[in-house]
């Protein structure tokens, strides 16, 4: 066998690997989009029915009131608390994030090791294993089914990430830059928004896009500490779907979809930064 | 345009001192290289003039003015830095422009000074690239234009040559000795290659473990210095230094090799001081390859261990009663390790140093 046959076979196998690896990973959430589209009847029909025989926008229909049969799901409402709790506390995480992680790289200050570790540990602790204690101290304080209640949480669960994440960016810029900048005129503050923040802009929005992520697929705690539309978000949303007996899995479908859309717009609007940001560290200034 | 001042500067990190109260007075104008080994604290010291390290003790001034609690901005200096410190998301010449439009000057007046520095420089050509378009000595150059801009009192210099390669670190030598000539600005000029401080400062500042050493220009600092240290650290190779005593009018090595004391430094030794014998490498030649010059030459016959031809000299590696020395020769031809050569050595440039101070015998 020529080496270039060799290369050839190999080439296609690691294709044909690929695509099964791909295959695993995305039928289910090619499976969820069809559902969005077919009967409730259909998604329990043997054999499966793979593609939908009657493709329709009855189950988004139904989600959001009109035509003859609804389903008494308030998703305008999650989807607005959803957006609210998930943003709010996305830009907290940044600015936290910002102002820790430009620390964590500039300064020197006591327990600066101490510090950072505590807040990586932090991450090791699942959140779920949290939830009780969250429960009894927010139901105490009033903070129970509030929207303020889920973005504390959402803030302190991003903040280590965010941290972490915009340490390692602003360590990669020179201090030399800002001090370049400070010899030319500039405050310290002119230098930081001039010269620093725009050169870890990709890792800003990256931080940002994880941290929006979380709070907006976030199902287990926001489920505990949510109670009705003042705060229900889209994922706890999803249960809704679910009755004593019968389980609208077509429904159940269509939101999916709904939630998943806005998170891909978002991550297309900044997958040019993602990209960046995620490979910054081979590129050299 | 100004003079710098330093008196009695302090750094301390914690409870650590770097810099030890050191006085230093700059004149208007002057080229000042501060140098000596990593860690001897001129890189510190150039930080607190421009203002980026605290001065924990002391006072700097630039022109009549302390300027101990200003910021850098309001210090009226430019630095050029060791990495460059380019701006990587701007052009060439928005680097250039920088410091000017924080300042808010008009945009013609910015335009205007931005396409001189670049003209100095001969950065035309490059004016919309991006630094990481640039080859490292087009960034040291966009550097330098950065500082001139903005007429600043005095430039600042941070190691600017040591990431270059070899013959660009020599050709951007002589560039910024003629943009000193052309700009006319103080400057304080750090490195830590004496070879950079021999040739581009008016003066030379010898700093070691945080101490100045010796001040003077180039030709005192390497004809005259004070001590072993400086002796060793100016000058390439280094000067010869060899544990002697003083025997008479004779000094005399532990093998019993016995050569003249300078005449001029005569009456400034007492017989049986322990003394540093300082030589350097072009005064102990072989003969006929020396630098032709009368005076008083003393004979010594050397075994040559080994040779680094170098093409217009070569360095011998010998020793002088079981002590290393390295001397040179002039017009050389091929040496053999093994050879073995008669030497004459230049007596009157011999330096003394006292062996228990370290420092030079001369008339004080």
């Amino acid at each position: 066998m020529d080496g270039s046959l060799r290369k050839k076979i190999g080439s296609v196998a690691t294709w044909g690997l690929t695509f099964i690896l791909m295959v695993v990973i995305c039928v289910p959430g090619l499976w969820v989009v069809l559902t969005a589209f077919r009967p409730n009847g259909e998604v329990l029909a043997k054999p499966p029915v793979w593609i939908p025989e009657d493709p329709n926008l009855n189950n988004f229909a139904k989600i959001f009131g009109f035509g003859a049969d609804q389903v008494a799901i308030p998703v305008p409402a999650y989807f607005t608390n959803s957006l609210i709790i998930a943003l709010t506390s996305t830009a907290i995480a940044l600015l936290i994030g910002m102002s820790g992680g430009y620390a964590f790289a500039r300064y020197r200050f006591s327990f600066k090791n101490g510090l950072f570790l505590g807040l990586m540990l932090s991450r090791t602790v699942p959140g779920i294993a949290l939830s009780l204690p969250i429960f009894m101290i927010w139901s105490r304080i009033g903070l129970i089914d509030t929207k303020l209640g889920l973005i504390i949480v959402y803030v302190a669960l991003n903040v280590p990430f965010t941290i972490w994440l915009i340490d390692g960016f602003f360590r990669q810029i020179p201090k030399e830059m800002s001090e370049a900048a400070q010899v030319d005129g500039c405050t310290r503050w002119q230098a930081f928004w001039k010269i620093e923040f725009p050169l870890a802009k990709s890792g800003i929005a990256s931080a940002g896009i994880f941290a929006f992520l979380t709070s907006w697929n976030e199902y287990a705690l926001a489920s505990n500490l949510t109670r009705s539309t003042d705060s229900k978000t889209l994922p706890v949303g999803l249960m809704d779907f679910t009755a004593q007996f019968t389980i609208d899995w077509a429904g159940m479908s269509a939101m999916a979809v709904i939630i998943i859309i806005p998170a891909l717009i978002l991550t297309f609007l900044v997958q040019k930064h993602l990209i960046a940001g995620l490979t910054f560290g081979g590129v050299k200034g | 345009m100004a003079e710098i001042s330093l008196k009695n500067v302090v750094k301390r990190y914690g409870k650590v001192e770097v810099v030890h109260g050191i006085n230093l007075d700059i004149e208007h104008n002057e080229f000042v290289v501060l140098v000596g080994p990593s860690g001897c604290g001129k890189s510190t010291t150039l930080r607190m003039i421009a203002g980026l390290e605290d001065i924990s003790d002391g006072t700097v001034s630039i022109g009549p003015e302390v300027v101990n609690d200003l910021p850098p901005r309001k210090r009226n200096i430019s630095m050029v830095f060791q990495n460059y410190a380019l701006y990587p998301h701007m052009s060439v010449r928005e680097n250039l422009g920088f410091g000017l439009k924080i300042a808010k000057h008009p945009d013609d007046i910015v335009a205007e000074r931005v396409n001189e520095a670049a003209e100095i420089l001969g950065l035309g050509e490059l004016m919309e690239r991006a630094p990481a378009e640039l080859s490292g000595g087009q960034r040291q150059r966009v550097a330098m234009g950065r500082a001139i801009v903005r007429h600043p009192e005095a430039f600042l210099f941070d190691e600017p040559l040591s990431n270059l390669d070899a013959k660009l670190r020599v050709q951007m030598r002589t560039e910024i000795k003629k943009l000193h000539q052309k700009v006319k600005t103080t400057v304080v000029y750090v490195t830590h290659d004496q070879v950079e401080a021999m040739t581009l400062a008016d003066r030379i500042v010898v700093m070691k473990d945080g101490y100045i050493e010796q001040v003077g220009t180039p030709m005192e600092v390497f004809n005259h210095p004070v001590n072993t240290f400086v002796a060793s650290f100016i000058g390439s190779p280094p000067m010869n230094l060899l544990n002697a005593t003083i025997k008479g009018d004779q000094v005399v090595f532990s093998d019993g090799t016995a050569l003249p004391v300078p005449t001029r430094l005569a009456d400034l030794v007492r017989d049986g001081q322990e003394v540093v014998f300082g030589l350097r490498p072009d005064d102990l030649t072989p003969v006929g390859h020396g630098i032709a010059e009368s005076g008083k030459n003393a004979k010594l016959t050397l075994k040559i261990a080994l040779s680094e031809l170098l093409g217009t000299e070569t360095i011998l590696y010998t020793s002088i009663s079981g002590q290393e020395a390295q001397g040179k020769m002039f017009g050389p031809r091929n040496v053999e390790p093994g050879e073995v050569l008669e030497f004459e050595v230049a007596i009157e440039k011999v330096h003394l140093f006292d062996a228990v101070t370290g420092k030079s015998v001369r008339k004080q």
